[in-house]
């Protein structure tokens, strides 16, 4: 006797997709508690952790922004390999601000996020017609080029960087910046996928030309979307240097890169919650092998393994798809 | 060179001047000039390879020419990138269907519809965009209320891809359609089924050119016809003057047998 999986739709999920079609608090919950994991997770759960695993937290949402920027390249088809771009970017932006000028965190954050957005816009504008590995070259080579240039002409510090940053009050008011971000740019984002806006995005990834001939300027929308993403990136990196008081080369370090695509390949790509949900498995992970020494590295090429082979979808798309179907075992005959 | 000038030389809304394309070595358009009248239909013929998809793409926008110079409606849009041709009225249907593969077939219309043309002429009042959409594949022959509307592109068979292909370029309210192949693939009695709604565009005034393979069809409803061969234009005329020429014949019959 043969036997095949079946999955089939709660019957709420079909109600629920349109908001109008709520009748009960059953259904609204339904809608709600995904969308309250994430802010219950991030806005409530700091206080129960020890100072050492708050930090780790805090390290954590920054690598999760820096996945989530991926995210948004990636749905217009950029693939990036240099989130550290951003994140350098936004740190030196931010750094010197502070450092030469003494504007304090609440100025050289935002600026960074908005000024650095448009720097790497404008940097990787000229490589935007680029499509898949080409673009991804670029990317991967210019957060290179930049830590060597810093190097070699000993602007903003050098090999030395910038200290003595100013750091931000207290823990707690790090921890509540960098997590109301992450939750502001996890639903931003998934609220602009949704939109017009990110049809034709999606559009452009799913077949560019088709978009030209709608009369749309792909050019431009892709540039919206790298100044998106690079914005998002550079708030961490700005964010990331008044935490550590110290702005410097290690901001274009290839651990920027690399840790965000882990995050979203893990987590699964495509919803920003995937990313994020693969930064705060992936970061802790990496913590709790630190104590294994020279075999961390295997272990955790083993679990990324594990992971991408096992759910190929991504842990986020797979518990997606358990809340919102059920499974039986059907007869085949 | 004023825009009055370019208008007052004659009412065509197309004209291609000399037009010229080579791929490395291959010349895929070579000198191809000719106008087309507001209103009517131009079918452009020629055996594989002759350069009508080029054609297509160097008044598109989508390729830029070696030479020439193509003018529409009074501007001289050679050169110009698509979406800014698209804004002045030409849309154009791909011989490769290009339709958004993961969204579903009246999804693959709202992307036109955002277009900046779109908005102009809709103006405010647009808030019904996914009846817009539906109204349109139905135009193009999807039933009405079905679920074929619904599904996603890439579960479509050819002959739904192909309506799709022209739904997308209609919802672009253009004045001037082209169509590339669109017949190609299509059993007879699909064909049969599009050629009224393309006799319905003329009807609404519009101006095409129709490139294909399917002369019978093509000649019933193309008020004129262009043969390309090798790049170059080798006749042009009524569909019978065009049959007649004796160049026209060795053309066909030196590649296809
Ligand atoms: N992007 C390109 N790069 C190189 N050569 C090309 C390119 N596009 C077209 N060609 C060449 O140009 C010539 C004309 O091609 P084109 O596609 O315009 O022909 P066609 O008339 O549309 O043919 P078909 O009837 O098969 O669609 C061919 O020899 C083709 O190989
Ligand atoms: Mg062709």
């Amino acid at each position: 006797m043969e036997k095949r999986k079946e999955r089939i739709d709660r019957g709420i999920k079909a109600r629920s997709e349109d908001i109008f079609a709520l009748s009960s608090y059953r259904e609204m919950l339904y809608l709600l508690v995904p969308r309250a994991i994430p802010v219950v997770g991030l806005l409530f759960l700091a206080p129960f952790l020890s100072p050492y695993w708050r930090e780790i937290f805090i390290s954590t949402s920054v690598y999760a922004l820096l996945a989530i920027s991926w995210d948004l390249l990636i749905s217009a088809g950029l693939v990036s390999l240099g989130q550290s771009l951003f994140y350098g970017i936004g740190s030196y932006v931010a750094g010197s601000l502070n450092h030469y000028y003494s504007l304090p965190p609440i100025l050289t954050i935002p600026i960074a996020t908005v000024a650095g957005g448009i720097i790497c816009t404008i940097v990787l504008l000229p490589v935007l017609r680029l499509r898949g590995i080409y673009f991804a070259m670029v990317t991967l080579v210019v957060p290179l080029m930049f830590s060597r240039l810093v190097e070699a002409t000993r602007i903003l510090g050098g090999t030395e960087g910038l200290t003595g940053l100013t750091p931000f009050p207290s823990p707690w008011v790090s921890l509540y910046v960098i997590e109301i971000a992450v939750l502001v740019t996890l639903f931003g984002f998934r609220r602009l996928m949704g939109s017009d806006w990110g049809l034709i995005v999606k559009g452009i990834n799913d077949n560019d030309r088709s978009v030209m001939s709608a009369g749309l300027n792909i050019h431009w929308y892709k540039a919206q979307v790298v100044f998106l993403g690079a914005s998002v990136g550079c708030f961490a990196g700005a964010f990331g240097t008044h935490l550590d008081m110290f702005a410097g080369m290690p901001g274009f370090a290839l651990d920027y890169s690399i840790m965000p695509i882990a995050a979203a390949v893990v987590g699964g790509a495509g919803s920003f919650a995937g990313p994020l949900l693969g930064a705060f498995i992936l970061v802790p992970l990496s913590e709790i092998l630190r104590s294994l020494g020279a075999l961390r590295i295997v272990f955790y090429g083993m679990f990324l393994v594990i992971f991408v082979v096992g759910l190929p979808e991504g842990i986020f798309r797979f518990l997606q798809r358990k809340y919102h179907q059920f499974e039986r075992w059907v007869e085949v005959s | 060179m004023g825009r009055s000038e370019l208008k007052k030389e004659g009412e065509s809304l197309l004209r291609v001047e000399d037009l010229s394309k080579s791929f490395g070595g291959v010349l895929a358009v070579d000198g191809v000039s000719f106008e087309l009248p507001s209103g009517q239909l131009l079918g452009i013929i020629g055996p594989n390879g002759s350069g009508k998809t080029t054609l297509v793409n160097l008044i598109t926008g989508f390729i830029k020419p070696d030479r020439g110079r193509v003018i529409y409606s009074g501007n001289d849009i050679t050169g110009w990138p698509p979406y800014k041709i698209v804004t002045l009225g030409i849309a154009r249907t791909f011989q490769m269907v290009k339709p958004f593969y993961q969204l579903p077939a009246y999804k693959n219309l709202i992307i036109p519809l955002c277009s900046p043309r779109v908005k102009a002429m809709a103006g405010g009042k647009y808030g019904e965009r996914d009846a817009v959409a539906l109204d349109l594949l139905e135009e193009v022959g999807f039933e009405r209320d079905s679920y074929v509307s619904y599904k996603v592109a890439s579960s479509l068979p050819q002959g739904y891809l192909k309506r799709l292909e022209l739904a997308k370029a209609i919802a672009l309210r253009p004045d001037l359609i082209i169509l590339d192949e669109l017949f190609s693939g299509l059993s007879l009695a699909e064909v049969a089924s599009i050629v009224p709604i393309i006799e319905k565009l003329r009807f609404q005034g519009k101006t095409m050119i129709m490139i294909e393979h399917r002369l019978k069809e093509l000649f019933r409803i193309a008020d004129r016809v262009m043969v390309l061969n090798y790049g170059q234009k080798i006749a042009e005329g009524s569909a019978k003057e065009v049959m007649e020429s004796e160049e026209v014949k060795n053309a066909y019959l030196g590649s296809e047998e």
